[in-house]
């Protein structure tokens, strides 16, 4: 641990550092210095150009102007596998990993065990199942990536980030799909890394894990250094604001939206019977009524999206029956279920949402149109109205709405697809995890605009692993662990608290 | 079992149940007679259609392969059969400017970010128009060392010849086999075709993989005009025009996606044998002409690329693209 880092010399510094981009400035001279066993903590709204900086430090762009020195020594990382060889290892944003091979092989691609000349098969699944055990994760290293789900995937990319050899480790926001018990595992590694002499560059929207974890903090704003802190300099209050460059409470402009009177009373939406699929659900009811928020809370693998995907139709139910408004229907395709009035914004926007090359108003108006028919064609002038609005509400930080969406900052391009279910106007919509990755001041608009939609009538049923949030908005918290739902909370019982208990609870 | 290997199963399932199918109308299809000349016979287009196999997986494709082959044996027999080159010093000429010619693609491809089908495409016109230029006409080669060659066989009681061809073909195979799942290029490869984005990110050498592939790619091709300028025994501009499209179908129906970053050498070979099954069993036949075997490839692209669909749909995740492109509906 260093606690007295002026003596130490720096492991790793970045002087006078820009990059521009055509129509973008993402980084202008910025400094930034990481010394050993430190964990310096970056942190911005989306699109503050905190990746950038990350990407310039490992050769992904290149840097338009300044100097990086690691140990003091000038270097020019030409790829992210010369930056691996300078002893700099890093977990990007998203999920980077291959779909189409094993977990396996991913943990070891490019630095395999070799044996007589050949790759050591047996030694990289043995190797890899230790690995991800000491995270505790115990799941066949064989299959492909692809057939886990996000959460896990991104454990997986950690565990391979996580090199002994390294001297600098960056983390790029590696916490938005984990749950806090994966978050703490994460943690006590790191803590482990830091003893070691190792420094971290950690990036993060969950200013509780800042505070939690770091030992200095930067903070970047429209591709400026705003603030470096240590972190006993700070209150949370002083960091958002510095953020945001405003007081949160001034961001959010006084369009906090007041509580529902009871929701209760309204006729149900969705009502499903005995719902199950074997080995993905056990037999679950659930009612989910006009203009009210279902929040599902659990752990990782507890059923949550198992949940979503078979009221959607992505997986079909083997046992159960279910009702839209009162008569009975077959949710056996994402078809049906879209035309029965179903959105669901999936917790993949990587892999399910995302079509980079489309421009951001391309992206937001896709479910909207696919509603309505291809034939009727949604006019231009709607299309940027729509565009625009969603641009405005969510923050997303854009030249224009024809930019295409890949150019944007993985937390706008979340904001993008998020955007696009929020206009494609549904009966009932589902969002996985609708704030992952997402800033603080777009994460209270986002809550904002679902408590609206829901007071519009819209049923609504939300998945998240924050449950500060889900507190905040659910009127009935339905709570799920081992594949099967274990109950409901409502009113008054929905508090932190009482869910973890009833998470907990045996 | 798991999904990933359907593909390759199917592609077994279709070789064994057409095989026994032949062997019960002809039962020389038991004898190594038939097994011998399978071998010979469809050795050419076999090595090449393993370097393809190498091609696709990594999300490419290459169109130079017929016009490449029809180099090959033009600058052969030129060299050997018109100017008196030593054939060994030939080979290693002409497998030197085969690979070169494959990394320059493979160059273009991945620092222009030019499409492999167009780059490959110009490979081909490249290629075929270099064969008319050396010669129009048909070269015979008549030379000691080919002599040998084809002397060089090992026959089998019952008379089945296995040849130098076929020797060639499971040398390269067995080559082919270790390269995709034991060395560290060869999973490179899988992960660029997996997704490209991610293996730069993780990683892997990119830019020096996919030079490789497709210097590994023209290689292959030039030893399989080899291979066929040897059998030949002559050199001719205009052979192997489209096969690039039978090594490719054979690839596929061999369970290599199209998209990358799935793909088997071994059944790249069981698909080639399985299409040389079926020409042989035409052929035996006589009551339908050769030309079926068109037919035959086109049923069987379809019906693997559909099957193909079929399992990946299946899958517990589906995009979203597909949900909404199926999902027209008044509002
Ligand atoms: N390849 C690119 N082409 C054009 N502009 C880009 C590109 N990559 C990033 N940008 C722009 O640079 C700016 C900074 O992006 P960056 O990804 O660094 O943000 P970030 O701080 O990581 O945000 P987030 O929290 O959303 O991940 C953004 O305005 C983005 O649109
Ligand atoms: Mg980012």
């Amino acid at each position: 641990m260093n606690t007295s880092g002026q003596e130490t010399k720096p492991l790793l510094e970045v002087k006078g550092l820009s990059k521009v981009f055509p129509s973008t400035v993402a980084l202008s001279e910025v400094d930034f210095t990481l010394y050993p066993g430190d964990v310096h903590v970056l942190v911005g709204e989306n699109g503050a150009g905190k990746s950038t900086l990350i990407k310039l430090i490992t050769g992904v762009h290149h840097k338009d102007g300044g100097v990086i020195l690691l140990e003091g020594k000038p270097i020019e990382p030409r790829s992210p596998r010369h930056a691996q060889e300078l002893g700099i290892s890093t977990v990007y944003q998203e999920v980077n990993l291959i779909p189409t091979m094993s977990v396996a092989e991913n943990i070891f691609l490019g630095r395999q065990p070799m044996r007589f000349g050949m790759i050591n098969m047996r030694a990289i699944n043995q190797q890899a199942k230790q690995l991800l055990r000491g995270f505790g994760l115990d799941i066949d290293v064989t299959r492909n990536l692809s057939s886990y789900s996000v959460a896990i995937q991104q454990i997986i990319a950690i565990v391979r980030g996580v090199d002994l050899s390294a001297k600098v480790l960056i983390l790029d926001e590696p916490t938005s799909s984990l749950d806090r018990h994966e978050v703490e595992r994460l943690f006590s590694v790191i803590r482990s890394l830091k003893q070691r002499g190792i420094g971290i560059i950690l990036i993060t929207h969950f200013l509780d894990q800042v505070f939690e974890i770091a030992d200095r903090i930067t903070v970047l704003r429209n591709g400026h250094k705003v603030g470096e802190h240590r972190l006993a300099e700070l209150t949370k209050v002083q960091l958002i604001t510095e953020m945001l460059g405003k007081e949160l409470t001034a961001a959010l402009d006084n369009k906090q939206v007041t509580a529902r009177e009871d929701g209760a009373s309204t006729k149900p939406f969705l009502e499903v019977r005995g719902f199950a699929r074997h080995g993905m659900i056990e037999p679950f009811n659930l009612v989910i009524r006009q203009g009210e928020i279902v929040g599902l809370a659990g752990l990782l693998g507890s059923g949550r999206t198992e949940i979503a995907h078979l009221i959607f139709g992505i997986d079909q139910n083997d046992q159960g029956e279910a009702f839209v408004k009162g008569e009975q229907v077959n949710l056996s395709s994402p078809r049906k279920a879209i035309q029965y009035g179903f959105g669901l914004c999936p917790e993949d926007r990587k892999v399910e949402g995302i079509i980079g090359e489309l421009s951001v108003r391309e992206n937001i108006i896709l479910a909207l149109q696919a509603r309505m028919g291809w034939f009727n064609y949604l006019s231009r002038q709607k299309q940027d109205e729509l565009a625009t609005q969603m641009i405005e509400a969510l923050h997303i930080v854009t030249p224009d709405a024809e930019k295409p969406v890949k150019e944007l900052s993985g937390g706008n391009q979340q904001k993008v697809i998020l955007a696009r279910w929020l206009v494609s106007n549904p009966e009932f919509l589902i969002l996985d995890e609708p704030t992952r990755g997402i800033d603080v001041g777009a994460h209270a608009e986002i809550i904002q605009i679902i408590k609206r939609l829901a007071q519009e009538g819209k049923a609504m049923m939300i998945i998240s692993s924050e449950l500060a949030e889900i507190v905040d908005y659910s009127d009935r918290v339905v709570v799920l662990r081992d594949r099967k739902k274990l109950g409901e909370l409502e009113g008054n019982e929905i508090n932190e608290s009482t869910i973890m208990q009833a998470i907990a609870a045996n | 079992m798991r999904s990933r290997y359907i593909p390759l199963l199917m592609t077994f399932v279709v070789f064994v149940a057409l095989y026994l199918i032949a062997y019960s109308r002809f039962s020389s299809f038991g004898s190594m007679r038939v097994v011998g000349n399978l071998l010979r016979d469809n050795a050419y287009w076999g090595i090449a259609a393993i370097g393809m196999t190498f091609v696709i997986i990594s999300g490419g494709i290459d169109l130079s392969v017929g016009s490449v082959i029809a180099f090959t044996g033009v600058f052969c027999a030129l060299m050997i059969g018109r100017n008196g080159w030593d054939p060994l010093a030939t080979f290693a000429v002409i497998l030197t400017i085969g690979t070169l010619f494959g990394a320059t693609m493979g160059f273009f491809i991945h620092y222009f970010k030019i499409p492999a089908f167009i780059v490959t495409l110009s490979g081909l016109f490249l290629a075929r128009g270099m064969a008319y230029v050396l010669s129009t006409d048909s070269i015979r080669i008549d030379h000691p060392f080919y002599k040998q060659i084809s002397d060089l066989v090992y026959v089998f009681p019952d008379r089945g010849r296995f040849t130098f061809a076929a020797g060639m073909f499971l040398l390269i195979l067995i080559v082919g086999i270790f390269l995709a799942h034991f060395t560290r290029f060869g999973r490179n490869v899988y992960a660029l075709g997996g997704n490209s984005d991610a293996a730069l990110l993780l990683g892997v050498p990119v830019g020096r993989t996919t030079i490789l592939v497709y210097a590994l790619s023209s290689f292959l091709t030039v030893l399989a005009g080899i291979v066929l300028s040897l059998s030949k025994q002559s050199g001719d501009s205009t052979i192997a025009v489209g096969l690039e499209l039978d090594v490719i179908a054979a690839v596929v129906i061999g369970g290599t996606l199209l998209t990358g970053g799935v793909g088997y050498v071994i059944g790249t070979f069981i698909a080639v044998m399985t299409l040389g099954t079926i020409q042989t069993y035409l052929t035996l036949d006589g009551s339908l002409t050769p030309w079926w075997i068109k037919i035959v490839i086109g049923i069987l692209l379809f019906s693997f690329v559909a099957l193909q669909k079929l399992l990946s749909s299946r899958k517990r995740v589906q995009s979203a693209k597909e949900q909404l492109a199926t999902a027209p509906l008044p509002s």
